[in-house]
């Protein structure tokens, strides 16, 4: 029989006695009121008590710090006392030398044969490494979500900043312009992103007006800062000289300058003047770039406004324009739009909607002015889902159709 | 094998002990209705469903409102609810934010204070139109009762307080037991509690009907509560001073406690019989904050004797 057999053997004589008080945890049995019954020597070391300061004399509670009692009574008691059993609860026990100990018990009542409760069989187990532990963990859960609350509140000042931003690129609402009707219509891509589109109306003089309409390359700020730009730019070009290609060629040398000083963004662009004179309006735009203006006729029939050629507004100096020119008689409205309604992707092939086809919805549509016009777009528009993943700018000018026989009545 | 449907809401039924609170709003299920926080009243909302209202017991019995206190919910009248429903009709609810009330219509402003607790009582009562009603309080729901008695004199007939504290903390001239950085103690352990099972239990807590995994777990737990609902019950709870409320009671009262309470202890039982004009003060030869399931039997034969001696 060689050392390491004898000392084996010695091991297994470990009696239960000895198991049980110098158990690796501490143990203690109460009755059911909680007067402890017995304690092994773990625990009492843990306590810096004696036996005989506990057994008959103390509850399982008094071992417990006020805020540990407090939660034994209003939790770990009841559940025991309805279960039968209750396991890891972390609770503090008041150690030996005032220190706080973390423990965690478990607790399981011991029934006769017939059912009837004896006694609670406890078991208490050191747990200082793992609270410091888990008060890591919850510090660190508190951070996170101090943190989370922090990055909504940004997050909602930032929507509210981005909000007042982009409604300074936009008109608050179309000026009423005599013998005209207006309506437009702005879908946003991202609620997220500053749009590039813009577009606008406003009075030149006592008999005209002037609107444009385009389209700045990109999205976010720096496109925004672009936009802004532009629409004041254009605002205050016509008011010095209202020739549609002059307004342009102003915005064309600003952009272009921001160009060459490194910020490489540029923009498409329709801008005209409206001259309402008797019976129509005439209507004298240009564009750089941008997609040609379609007008829906009182006899419902659709055509574009032809502007070929005109070149990008910002990347060349001295760049030509395309003008045109036209009449707009009562019933007539002229649509002016941005790429994300013909380039939006439609059908199982994803394919580019297209000038032809919003020729051909116009020209479905009851020629009866610009809001019913702009209703019927936006449903398109809604209708395109997913498919709409562009900013898209919407602006319809046009001459009211006469109301049907007023005059039989005035005769009267 | 949970037993054969028979009320449409089996998946909810728990298998082995008697539990309560499993049953409620059938046959009501489509009156789900809305909420209109604004000003903190309900409108149209179940409070059957929403309170986890059970009835039980003689139909045409005395009506007996049990309200649980702070740390469980109905469950932790279990034991004393068989003896007391061959006499009383028993009606039990779950406080909003406690065991499985709809935790959607729980707000913090609201529970943060006991008048919300009583809030809930007063919307049970007026729910099931209940009248005369003898209202038993477990700890802090005793000062609910005070509370909603006041408000709504006319529904309640007597007060049962069972192990009541009108304040828990120290004052002048008053020994409520424990000092304010004990509670916080207490505020800790919850903490420290919860990170070891609220993951677990929040699913559940939160009625998540995608996962019926968690079914059993539901089935086990009792006295499963949200830890930020619990964190608001506890500080409402432990903070409170409702000592003026007490002179406010007009109806019988009976102030049951323990022999031995470490959170109700024999000088408040004292306090609180003394302040209401009339009381009676039974002390029960039990240990614990929690008679009802210490000594099921005392508590519910002294119910039974206030009442029957009350008239």
């Amino acid at each position: 029989m060689g050392a390491t057999d004898a000392v084996f053997i010695s091991l297994l004589e470990d009696s239960a006695e000895e198991l049980y008080e110098q158990a690796p945890c501490g143990y203690l049995s109460t009755l059911m009121d909680g007067t402890i019954a017995k304690i092994n020597t773990t625990l009492l070391d843990w306590l810096g008590l004696s036996r005989a300061q506990v057994v008959g004399r103390m509850r399982f509670a008094d071992l417990l710090t006020v805020g540990g009692k407090l939660y034994h009574e209003t939790h770990f008691a009841p559940l025991l006392q309805m279960k039968g059993e209750v396991s890891g609860i972390a609770l503090d026990i008041k150690a030996a030398g005032k220190q706080r100990m973390p423990v965690l018990v478990t607790s399981k009542v011991k029934t006769s044969d017939d059912g009837e409760p004896l006694l609670i069989r406890t078991t208490v187990f050191d747990a200082r490494d793992r609270r410091a532990y888990e008060t890591e963990l919850l510090r660190g859960r508190q951070a996170a979500e101090e943190a989370r609350r922090q990055a909504e509140a940004d997050r909602e000042r930032l929507q509210e900043a981005l909000a007042v931003l982009q409604q300074n690129l936009l008109p608050a609402e179309l000026p009423k312009v005599p013998g005209l009707e207006a309506a437009s219509y702005y879908h946003t891509a991202s609620p997220d992103l500053l749009g590039g589109d813009f577009y606008d109306l406003f009075p030149l003089d006592a008999d005209r007006w002037a609107f444009f309409l385009g389209d700045v390359c990109g999205k976010g700020p720096q496109a925004a800062a672009v936009t802004s730009l532009t629409r004041y730019t254009l605002r205050a070009a016509a008011l010095h000289d209202p020739d549609p290609v002059t307004v342009l060629s102003t915005l064309n040398t600003v952009l272009h300058e921001r160009y060459t000083s490194g910020d490489t963004r540029y923009c498409t662009a329709i801008f005209g003047v409206l001259n309402p004179v008797d019976d129509h309006v005439s209507v004298h735009l240009a564009s750089g770039g941008h997609p040609s203006a379609l007008i829906q006729h009182a006899d419902g029939t659709a055509d574009y406004l032809p502007t070929p050629g005109g070149m990008l507004v910002g990347v060349l100096p001295g760049a030509q324009f395309e003008t045109a020119r036209t009449q707009l008689f009562p019933g007539d409205t002229l649509l002016l739009y941005t790429d994300g309604l013909t380039e939006a992707r439609t059908g199982p092939d994803r394919e580019l909607y297209g000038e032809d086809a919003l020729r051909a919805f116009t020209a479905a549509q009851p020629a009866a002015g610009p809001q019913v016009l702009i209703t019927a777009l936006t449903g398109l528009l809604t209708g395109f889902g997913d498919g709409l993943d562009d900013d898209t700018a919407l602006l319809a000018l046009g001459v009211p159709a006469p109301l049907p026989t007023p005059v039989s009545e005035d005769l009267r | 094998m949970n037993p054969a449907p028979t009320d449409g809401h089996s998946s909810r039924s728990r298998t082995g002990a008697p539990a309560f609170g499993s049953g409620a709003g059938s046959g009501r299920g489509s009156r789900f209705g809305l909420l209109a926080p604004s000003n903190g009243k309900l409108v149209g909302m179940d409070i059957r469903r929403r309170n986890n209202v059970t009835v039980i017991g003689r139909a045409d019995g005395p009506v007996l409102l049990l309200a649980h206190g702070f740390g469980c919910d109905q469950n932790m009248w279990r034991l004393v609810v068989p003896m007391l429903a061959v006499d009383f009709r028993v009606v039990l609810f779950d406080y909003v934010g406690s065991g499985r009330s709809d935790p959607s219509a729980w707000s913090e402003q609201r529970y943060s204070s006991l008048e919300g607790y009583a809030s809930d009582v007063l919307e049970v009562c007026e729910e099931l139109n209940l009248r005369d009603v003898i209202f038993v309080g477990h700890s802090v729901s005793a000062m609910v009762g005070v509370l909603a008695a006041a408000k709504a004199p006319q529904r309640f007939s007597h007060l049962v307080m069972v192990a009541p504290s009108p304040r828990y903390i120290d004052d002048d001239g008053y020994r409520g037991g424990f000092s304010a950085d004990d509670i916080d103690e207490l505020l800790e352990s919850l903490e420290s509690n919860y990170l070891g099972w609220s993951a677990a239990m929040a699913p559940v807590i939160m009625g998540n009907a995608d996962r019926p995994e968690l079914g059993q777990e539901l089935t086990t737990s009792f006295c499963a509560t949200d830890p930020d609902m619990a964190r608001v019950f506890a500080r409402t709870t432990f903070l409170s001073d409702s000592r003026a409320d007490l002179k406010t009671v007009a109806v019988p009262t009976l102030v049951l406690e323990c022999r031995q309470d470490v959170i109700a202890p024999r000088e408040v039982g004292a306090y609180v019989n003394e302040a209401i004009p009339g009381s009676r003060l039974v002390t029960l030869e039990a240990t614990g904050h929690c008679p009802q399931l210490s000594a099921p039997q005392a508590t519910a034969q002294a119910i039974t004797d206030f009442i029957g001696a009350a008239g």
